[in-house]
């Protein structure tokens, strides 16, 4: 049945549902070259990029293969995310990926919120890197206000998000060991997060969610003592990493589940979006940070980790090594850290110190208003990206002259990477789709939204 | 083309469209990065060079170069009486799902789109959330109403 079909069905009352057309077809209604696409890709890359048609068996009979729903209540989905695989034995040919069961309407929520409660709303999405969403928020707002934040706000940014990825690329090796059976990778690498949240809760007083970087700077000056523990933070990380090193990167039953599995072309992967560890895992080199860097990253030294196979493994060691790299550009980052304003002293766009709300009309005048009635923000619109732990972030900003957003628009990269599963899938086993999955490392708040 | 806070930005109309984005990934900009769609009932006012008339719907698209390390963006005039742009998926096949989403949240359609369904919203939706006409709604709440047990 196709779209149209079901809508009217529904719309003249004749079924009460329509759930055909997010699901995968069966192979009698799938047209021929549908099917080409699907099996050389669901696949879904256009022909010119699909696989040599030869390579598929197209002769299998419906009655041949089986469809199998992996999730969404699936511990190893990471969420709530749905794949349906039609299955020959245990070769997967087709997969579809569902989304959608962790949908909240985000978008439109942020279209309610000021710029100052944005924030939030957007942290809320990759709950796993929420300092990254605040982030690209707080810079598109900033770019349609054309006000520049000072250099200590976007420092202490750049400080938070690199620990953010460590903490991100942490429950990353904690998931992937628990999805391939290693299970003590989970108790270690949760361990090690544990060191790097507790400190953001000292900074931000909240382990997730933290509504930290808003536009103007951050909401508060980094703790006394921040150097030490984050100096600590980065003594601890290295020779735990080796640690991994020693209970994963070398052990057979681990390479053997990764290494091979699940991979992707570099042409592929640019064909579909995918950005991040799965790009530069084909062996493409792009990172945002470097190639077209934002904040002061151009003032720092560090290496893009960039894998050869595509694989699954690649797409572990390049999180691992980009885990160093992090902990390289943290030291940097506390040696270079300026004094200063931690936020814009710009009253109309960042609240006056609760001090001088005792002291000052204005100051009790500009607060009300910027908790009531929010900031206007001139007509405009702006793309902003950065790199996440998962890829581009993008944040697509929409002002119509209001204290709110006219639309806000998040690209969020696992939404994307997500579309990668299907070939990563192809021709392997149903086994390994649960260590494919995990390597893509999807976060179903993101893509959902 | 104009530029919009240092960006590149480029209009088109849905006939203009597909041909614009065909030279531009021939000039190098291989990836599609993002594809969103915007109402702008609610704000007809906007600021549009000459010569493109304004019309309620917009898709907007960021390609990227990863050669050349350049962005550009693609902004589509859609008409509200027929919201209808050619895919791209023929170009950029990661544009599946994003066209999904802006059909799914805001009704444009794509000819041409392998399989173009709901992906967010369950099947059985009506409408389309983003539009500007589509409210947020209310829960009711309960205990506003409720008597006081004493």
């Amino acid at each position: 049945m196709s779209s149209t079909e079901g809508e009217d069905l529904v719309q003249t009352g004749l079924i009460e549902t329509f759930e055909g057309t997010q699901e995968m077809d069966d192979r009698a209604s799938t047209s021929g070259t549908e099917l080409l696409r699907q099996q050389g890709a669901v696949l879904r890359l256009s022909e010119g990029i699909s696989v040599d048609p030869g390579a598929f068996n197209t002769e299998i009979t419906e009655d041949e293969t089986m469809i199998l729903n992996l999730g969404p209540q699936h511990p190893s989905t990471h969420g709530v995310l749905r794949l349906m695989m039609e299955l020959d034995g245990e070769t997967v040919l087709r997969t579809k990926p569902i989304v959608g069961y962790l949908h909240t309407g985000m978008e439109k929520t942020g279209e309610e919120l000021t710029y100052l409660q944005g924030p939030t709303n957007v942290t809320r999405m990759d709950y796993l890197a929420p300092l990254f969403n605040e982030c690209v928020f707080s810079m598109a707002v900033e770019q349609l206000l054309e006000i520049e934040v000072p250099p200590r706000a976007t420092w202490i940014r750049m400080l938070m998000c690199e620990l953010n990825r460590i903490s991100s690329h942490l429950l990353f090796m904690a998931t992937n060991g628990l999805d391939v059976a290693a299970l003590s990778m989970m108790l270690y690498a949760w361990r090690e997060r544990e060191m790097v949240l507790s400190f953001m809760e000292k900074v931000t007083g909240l382990r997730m969610n933290h509504n930290y970087i808003r536009p103007g700077g951050v909401a508060a000056d980094l703790p006394d003592g921040w150097r030490d523990d984050v100096l600590a933070i980065c003594d601890l990380i290295p020779p735990r990493l080796d640690e991994y090193d020693d209970l994963l990167t070398g052990q057979p039953v681990f390479l053997q589940r990764t290494e091979g599995v699940g991979t992707i072309s570099g042409e592929e992967a640019i064909a579909l979006g995918a950005t991040g560890p799965i790009l530069r895992s084909s062996g493409v080199a792009w990172d945002l940070r470097r190639d077209m860097p934002y904040q002061f990253y151009d003032q720092l030294e560090f290496d893009v980790i960039v894998g050869k196979y595509g694989d699954a493994f690649d797409r572990y060691s390049i999180r691992l090594n980009e885990m160093r790299e992090s902990v390289r550009i943290v030291r940097q980052i506390v040696e270079l850290m300026p004094q200063g304003d931690y936020r814009l002293q710009d009253k109309k766009v960042t609240p006056p110190p609760r001090a001088r709300i005792d002291q000052s009309m204005e100051a009790l005048i500009h607060h009300f208003k910027i908790f009531t009635e929010g900031f206007k923000v001139p007509e405009g619109e702006v793309y902003v990206a950065i790199e996440s732990p998962r890829g581009e972030l993008g944040c697509y900003l929409v002002s119509n002259g209001t204290a709110k957003p006219y639309r806000l628009h998040i690209r969020d990269p696992s939404f994307v990477n997500i579309q990668a599963l299907p070939p990563m899938m192809r021709g392997g086993l149903v086994a390994d789709a649960v260590a494919i999955i995990s390597s893509v490392d999807p976060v179903m708040g993101g893509v959902d939204r | 083309m104009t530029t919009s806070h240092g960006q590149r930005v480029l209009h088109a109309t849905p006939e203009s469209y597909l041909g614009l984005v065909s030279e531009l990934r021939a000039e190098g900009f291989d990836m599609c990065v993002d594809l969103c769609a915007v109402d702008y009932l609610a704000h007809p006012g906007r600021s549009l060079p000459d010569g493109i008339a304004a019309e309620r719907f917009e898709v907007v698209v960021d390609l990227l170069s990863l050669q050349q390390r350049k962005r550009v963006r693609v902004r589509v005039q859609v008409p509200e009486s027929d919201p209808r742009v050619t895919s791209l998926f023929g170009l950029y096949p990661g544009t599946e799902a994003m066209e999904r989403e802006a059909f799914d949240l805001l009704g444009v359609r794509f000819d041409g789109h392998p399989d173009l369904s709901r992906i967010l919203m369950p099947e059985d939706w009506e409408g389309h959330p983003l539009r500007k006409d589509y409210s947020v709604g209310r829960v009711p709440v309960q205990f506003k109403a409720a008597r006081s047990t004493r």
